[in-house]
């Protein structure tokens, strides 16, 4: 297949460069940095999100909380992060504060492995700028809670801790899981952002390869690929939760993930059925 | 084992519940204002040990709302309860009243069950785990020694076969007992029903209804709000009749069966008996 550009005034073609056993060399054999480019990238998305539900439930019960101040704090927060690209609050934690004289993340000697300032920073730019959207899943799963069941925990002498533990959150999760699976998934491809700070996650990785070998295409579509393979995965595990979280209260499963991704759902089978009174 | 008639309900938890005065509760001059509506004017009350009082009502006459302010499950204004003894909700200072700390109020709680309209149990639990869940976290109760009285709960209210079962897997009338021993595993001095059996079908009204005129019997204190006038013949002590937040009649289950006083009284009974 060929293409038809101007150049220099004078029609030429130009065949389109692909390199087949390149890209499959890349794909298959990837090299050891590489590899840890993609175990930095994994884990960078499990400890955003891990802190960043930290910041959500803090924000979220902040939001909640019957002191003013806390809910002006936590609705700037949301308002600030939300209102800003992650790229800029990424480049803003890093670079910025540091210009500024206000923070400088060090790198941290742990023995036999460093934990890098910018690795830091990346953590902390998107945990934060998680933490505000799931403050809002949060606080919208705690709304949805039939406020019988607060009123229930209480009546039986629990304090306002315990009924949120032991009976508001519990529920609330089930609303929370599958927004909180989509979160990762986002969280996922953006820690590719974190590149522009140095972090040597899949995307850099792939980049420093691209500028030893010039091959920008095969490179990209392995990058791409490793990236679809990840969210892939993590859509296999986020349906178990989802089963897992709504057995006690549906009288039937969720979808599986087949029948999400096809579209549609399977017959109930006889013994799945909700069991007659 | 199981089903059968209710028996022996207080025995499942280990006897009548201690109550430390004659008089369980003790509301007095009670205001309540929804903004500035206000459907609570001057309500009082007072309760003895082993009372069984309904109270009944057209719906938006202040009855569930008192009783929620019973458990402070709603703020009152103006006026002041106790129950066993215990100023509910306030404490006083310097001759006012102020809002208790919610560790405090969450400790009054504790001797007051709450039997609610739509069940309120706990969906993500069984029904055995409701019934224990408050023991164990609240009153610290062993593990072992929270399931067999969660069992035997169970079985006196004739679900032992159910411990296991989820709320979604169970009848309306189901749910409602197992919230009833829920609410009876506190070991409470008072239970107050709000509406028990008005979101159940017809045929499941008996079953709860049953279990709570056992538990009459068995000398537990009751405040019931209920329209189930053969309810209130069999075991109330006392009928209350709340109109516009108002206490407008009092007396036996007789008198408001064969001689009410107030218009609104006979008009309200001639809609529902």
């Amino acid at each position: 297949m060929t293409l038809a550009n101007m150049d220099g005034g004078v029609f030429s073609l130009a065949v389109i460069q692909f390199d087949p056993s390149f890209f499959w060399h890349y794909l298959l054999q990837p090299s050891q940095g590489y590899l840890q480019g993609l175990a930095l990238t994994f884990g960078l998305a499990v400890a955003g999100q891990t802190i960043g539900v930290v910041f959500g439930l803090l924000a979220a019960f902040a939001r909640l909380s019957r002191a003013w101040p806390l809910r002006s704090i936590a609705r700037g927060y949301t308002w600030i992060i939300r209102g800003t690209p992650l790229l800029v609050q990424i480049v803003f934690v890093y670079t910025a504060l540091a210009a500024a004289g206000i923070f400088r993340f060090h790198d941290i000697d742990l023995g036999p492995f460093t934990f890098a300032g910018n690795i830091q920073a990346a953590i902390v730019a998107l945990s934060l700028n998680e933490g505000a959207y799931m403050a809002e899943i949060i606080r919208a799963g705690i709304l949805s809670v039939d406020p019988g069941q607060a009123e229930a925990a209480k009546s039986l002498g629990m304090t306002y801790p315990q009924s949120m533990r032991l009976v508001v959150l519990p529920q609330a999760a089930r609303f929370v899981i599958p927004p909180l699976g989509n979160e990762f998934n986002s969280m996922l491809k953006n820690t590719s952002l974190v590149s522009v700070i140095g972090v040597q996650e899949l995307l850099l990785s792939t980049n420093t390869l691209v500028s030893s070998t010039f091959r920008v295409f095969e490179l990209l579509l392995v990058v791409a690929t490793y990236y679809l393979l990840l969210t892939t995965a993590w859509g296999l595990v986020q349906s178990r939760i989802e089963r897992y979280f709504g057995k006690s209260t549906a009288a039937t499963d969720g979808p599986s993930f087949l029948e999400r991704f096809a579209g549609f759902r399977l017959p109930i089978e006889a013994d799945d059925a909700p069991e007659d009174l | 084992m199981s089903g059968g008639a209710p028996h022996d309900l207080l025995d499942a938890i280990g006897g009548a519940p201690p109550t430390t005065s004659d008089v369980v509760v003790e509301a007095r001059d009670v205001h309540k204002w929804f903004g500035r509506l206000h459907v609570l004017k001057g309500v009082s009350m007072s309760v003895r040990r082993q009372e069984v009082v309904v109270v009944i009502g057209a719906s938006g006459s202040g009855k569930t709302t008192f009783i929620r302010c019973l458990n402070h499950l709603e703020r009152i204004q103006k006026g002041r309860i106790s129950v066993n003894g215990h100023l509910i909700g306030y404490r006083e200072v310097n001759g006012k009243l102020v809002e208790d700390k919610e560790r405090n109020i969450a400790a009054q709680r504790q001797e007051i069950g709450m039997v609610f309209q739509r069940f309120n149990l706990f969906p993500h639990k069984t029904a055995l785990a409701n019934v224990i869940l408050a023991p164990v976290q609240v009153r610290k109760m062993p593990v072992a020694e929270a399931v067999e009285m969660g069992r035997a709960l169970l079985d006196r209210v004739g679900l032992a076969v159910k411990a296991d079962a989820y709320p979604g897997q169970l009848s309306g009338g189901q749910q409602q007992r197992v919230a009833i021993a829920r609410a009876l595993a506190m070991k409470p001095a008072l239970m107050l029903f709000d509406e028990p059996t008005s979101a159940l079908d017809p045929e499941m009204i008996g079953e709860v209804l049953e279990v709570m005129k056992e538990l009459a019997r068995e000398g537990m204190t009751m405040i019931v709000v209920t329209h189930e006038m053969g309810f209130a013949r069999e075991v109330a002590d006392r009928v209350v009749m709340m109109d516009d937040g108002q206490i407008i009649e009092e007396g036996t289950p007789e008198h408001f069966f064969t001689s009410p006083t107030h218009e609104r009284t006979k008009a309200f009974l001639s809609k529902i008996l």
